[in-house]
């Protein structure tokens, strides 16, 4: 009864989001106020009977009930609570549903924030994200159904792929979903502007915080998928370059554009049409990552069993949805306008670069994501020999790396260069120090470890004059404020949030710099053969082998091995690595055992059993990798606190200030003057 | 400079900068490609000497022998076999009668020297590649054979 109260609820949704995307858009255009008014109440009814089909689906996995087929392929009565909840989005069906139920959570958070937004232009943007859960709930409805019932009931079910059980797991999925849907605000409130054929600062301070909060969702879950590769998937990598992690990555590459180009919107009134057209390609990269996942097109390490035909379903949504908005573009943006003008030495200039670069980068990735797919394109319409190809990692990595040296550099310059005209020589004195510092850092820190190389210096440098440059910056505006009177600590905290977060983030990313720099520079691996009592050295630690033990878990069996860590004579401790074997899927599972620490992870995993009980072992030395993910919980940290601006919340208030009035019948230029005024 | 001057040295500027980073990134692809053939594709002697490569097929049964840390086994398209050979520790997913991808060079010793073995997420799972290496033997085969069903 309850999967098909979950069924019947998403039918309903549906048409919910029909009248969504339709009547508040119609009704701007008819100039019907009663049509526009439909908006706030569709989104809330929308998230309403998508939740309801959600928790619908949440309950048939927590009641183990194997009638519905989705829960009896992705769940076992043996699996533990926690992940059969999380088993919910541990494969397509729901995973589809999840996407669905975020994108109208945030419709309907649109709805409640969106009070100072002109009637009109909530209607256009809540307008939007209707349609797009239109092709969503289309999609789910016709070709993947979670709430299909399986006849007659299995016994019990398949269990979930042993890979997923983890916590990582467990929350990495929703917070990536909630990055890549997020990015539809942006994309809705571009869309907007076109149909609106306005945008103006005030537009921009509206999906400035928008774009932000999806960012921020992005960066944590992007950092956590990493880190759970590391220590999940049992070989010590965090970063592949496969199909699916880049599928993430290019929306938050041209997520971290946006922003910046947001930020001239806003602040300059500049880059207008570019702004909106970043806005554009963050979401269609979502919405292409989506197709790149679920369709199976790319041989990836995520790849799971998938289906053409929802292949074809989601790249004929991709087209409609990004050639639609192309289109609007190539028509409206004239319209938009460019935006003002600077001089070629200006904050303007600095983040026209940096978006150049990103874009670079960005069209690395895509170019080595696409190509193998551009080449089949090619064989199957007999242009070209048959042939099946894949990019090397060393593609990725050194032309990766070409547009993010220069974007390094300029994220030390560019917060000290004024908006559209900026003083060189007052720039030189102020980063000369830093500067110099860190070149001798970067040439003295190597040798101290022993060992030299140029990629190292390099990173070094890059992350310690970022470093640098950050703590003088917010160094020497608290000093002002201090000479001002104020206390170091009202100081800190009376510094606006925009820019703190701004710093706050670029600290994040030094740290991860340097992080990566480091663990590639000295990283030591070594693939082992040992015996029980043999041991091995490795940077300082000797690791004894004693032995392998059998245990059982709830729905596995496993073979533990004991590794002794011993440092300078004395026992460090024990680490434990698994090799599991989970009983439904009879499916082997590698379960790394990792000391973590500031400066150094130590990372064993177990191999296979070899002959005359020797085990296949693999030990890691990982300098500095939990920087890695420290960097991204800056990121994340800053992301938040730039979007908890107070000018946003005041800008909020004036415009709703100026609505009311409107509503009061007073006239509206008066008022405009007022505000103007009081700005 | 004249406001026109200024905009032809942007343009031309950009145009260099953007040939010169097209070249640069074409370059690298190409020298980073890595063809994907089939254990027949290597029989026929299609495959190339020494130039980096991926080799999909099944683990053939009953061939997987190891020494130390070094594995050899035969991959299969039922229809042709190469011996593989790698040092180092096998993805989770790596079983005998399953589907594989090794990535690595073809010695003239006649057996592919895997420098990575790729692993899957899903044990239903099999790369494209190598359904589509396995089906395209089962056709060369069964056109020969029999008539094809």
């Amino acid at each position: 009864m309850i999967p098909e109260i979950g069924h019947f609820a998403l039918i309903t949704a549906l048409s919910v989001a029909l009248l969504l995307g339709i009547l508040p858009i119609a009704g701007t255009v008819l100039r019907i106020p009663a049509w526009v008014a439909v908006a706030r109440p569709a989104a809330y009814a929308l998230f309403l009977f998508v939740a309801t089909a959600f928790g619908c689906l949440v309950y048939a996995f927590v009641q183990n009930d194997f009638s519905v087929l989705y829960v009896a392929l992705h769940s076992n009565s043996a699996l533990p609570i926690q992940y059969r909840v999380a088993a919910v989005w541990g494969g397509h069906e729901g995973s589809l549903l999840l996407w669905i139920l975020m994108l109208s959570g945030w419709a309907t958070a649109v709805a409640l924030f969106s009070r100072h937004l002109s009637p009109a232009m909530a209607a256009r943007v809540l307008g939007v994200m209707g349609l797009i859960c239109v092709g969503f709930l289309l999609f789910i409805l016709f070709t993947s159904n979670p709430f299909e019932r399986l006849f007659p009931a299995a016994v019990d079910g398949r269990d979930l792929n042993p890979l997923l059980q983890d916590f990582g797991l467990v929350i990495h999925p929703p917070m990536l979903y909630m990055g890549y849907v997020g990015f539809s605000v942006a994309f809705a409130f571009a869309i907007a502007a076109l149909i609106g054929g306005k945008l103006d600062a005030a537009w921009a301070r509206w999906s400035r915080p928008w774009t932000t909060v999806a960012w921020v969702f992005l960066t944590i879950g992007i950092g956590l998928g990493s880190w759970w590769a590391y220590y999940e998937l049992g070989w010590g990598g965090w970063w592949f370059w496969d199909p699916v992690e880049n599928a993430s990555f290019m929306p938050w590459l041209a997520g971290t554009a946006l922003i910046h180009s947001l930020a001239v919107t806003e602040k300059r009134g500049g880059f207008r049409s570019w702004t909106v057209l970043l806005a554009i390609l963050a979401f269609s990269l979502s919405l292409l990552g989506t197709f790149l996942v679920r369709s199976g097109v790319l041989t990836s390490v995520h790849a799971f069993a998938t289906d053409p035909e929802r292949g074809l379903f989601i790249l004929i949504f991709l087209g409609v949805v990004i050639g639609g908005a192309l289109l609007l573009y190539a028509w409206r943006a004239p319209r938009v306008g460019l935006g003002g003008g600077f001089n070629a030495f200006s904050r303007e200039t600095m983040l026209l670069i940096n978006n150049v670069l990103l874009v670079v980068a960005l069209g690395v990735v895509l170019l080595g994501t696409l190509f193998p797919l551009v080449v089949d394109a090619f064989v199957a319409l007999n242009i070209i020999e048959p042939a099946k190809i894949s990019v090397g990692e060393p593609y990725f990595n050194s032309m990766f790396l070409l547009p993010m040296i220069p974007l390094l550099l300029l994220m030390s310059i560019g917060p000290y260069v004024r908006w559209k005209q900026g003083n060189a020589g007052e720039l030189i004195k102020q980063l000369r120090t830093s500067f110099i510092i860190s070149i001798v850092l970067a040439v003295a820190l190597p040798f101290l470890m022993g060992e030299i190389s140029l990629m190292v210096s390099v990173g070094l440098f890059l992350a310690a004059w970022l470093m640098l440059s950050i703590l003088q910056g917010v160094g020497s505006r608290i000093a002002q404020e201090i000479k001002r009177g104020k206390s170091a600590i009202t100081a800190l905290l009376g510094l606006p949030n925009g820019y703190l977060g701004m710093q706050v983030a670029h600290f994040g990313l030094a740290v991860i710099v340097a992080g990566i720099t480091l663990v590639k520079g000295y990283e030591v691996e070594q693939d082992v053969r040992m015996e029980v009592g043999d041991t091995l050295t490795m940077s300082g630690y000797t690791f004894r082998f004693d032995g392998v033990m059998s245990t059982t878990g709830p729905n596995y069996r496993a073979n533990r091995g004991m590794i002794q860590v011993i440092k300078d004579g004395k026992d460090l401790m024990v680490l434990e690595p698994e090799k599991r074997i989970y009983n439904v899927q009879s499916m082997p599972m590698t379960e790394a055992a990792i000391d973590y620490g500031f400066t150094r992870d130590l990372y064993i995993s177990l191999g296979d059993p070899l002959s005359g009980g020797a085990w296949s072992v693999r030990v890691y030395y990982k300098p500095f990798i939990g920087w890695l993910w420290g960097g991204c919980g800056f990121l994340a940290i800053g992301g938040f606190l730039a979007m908890s601006d107070r000018r946003y919340r005041i800008a909020a208030r004036k415009q709703q200030a100026r609505m009311a009035s409107i509503a009061d019948g007073r006239a509206v230029v008066d008022n405009n003057i007022a505000t103007e005024a009081s700005s | 400079m004249k406001p026109r001057h200024k905009r032809l040295a942007f343009i031309v500027g950009g145009l260099v900068a953007i040939a010169i980073a097209a070249t640069l990134v074409l370059k690298a692809l190409e020298g980073n490609l890595a063809y994907f053939f089939s254990p027949s594709d290597i029989v026929a002697n299609k495959a190339p000497v020494d130039h980096t490569m991926r080799l999909g097929g099944l683990v053939k049964k009953g061939t997987v022998k190891r020494e130390g840390l070094t594995v050899r086994f035969d991959v299969t398209d039922n229809a042709e076999t190469v011996s593989v050979s790698y040092t180092g520790i096998l993805p989770d997913l790596f079983q005998e009668g399953q589907g594989v991808v090794a990535q690595g060079r073809m010695r003239s010793d006649g057996v592919f020297h895997a420098e990575e073995v790729l692993a899957k997420h899903d044990e239903t799972y099999m790369p494209p590649e190598v359904a589509a290496a396995l089906e395209k033997a089962e056709q060369a085969n069964s056109s020969v054979a029999q008539p094809a069903l």
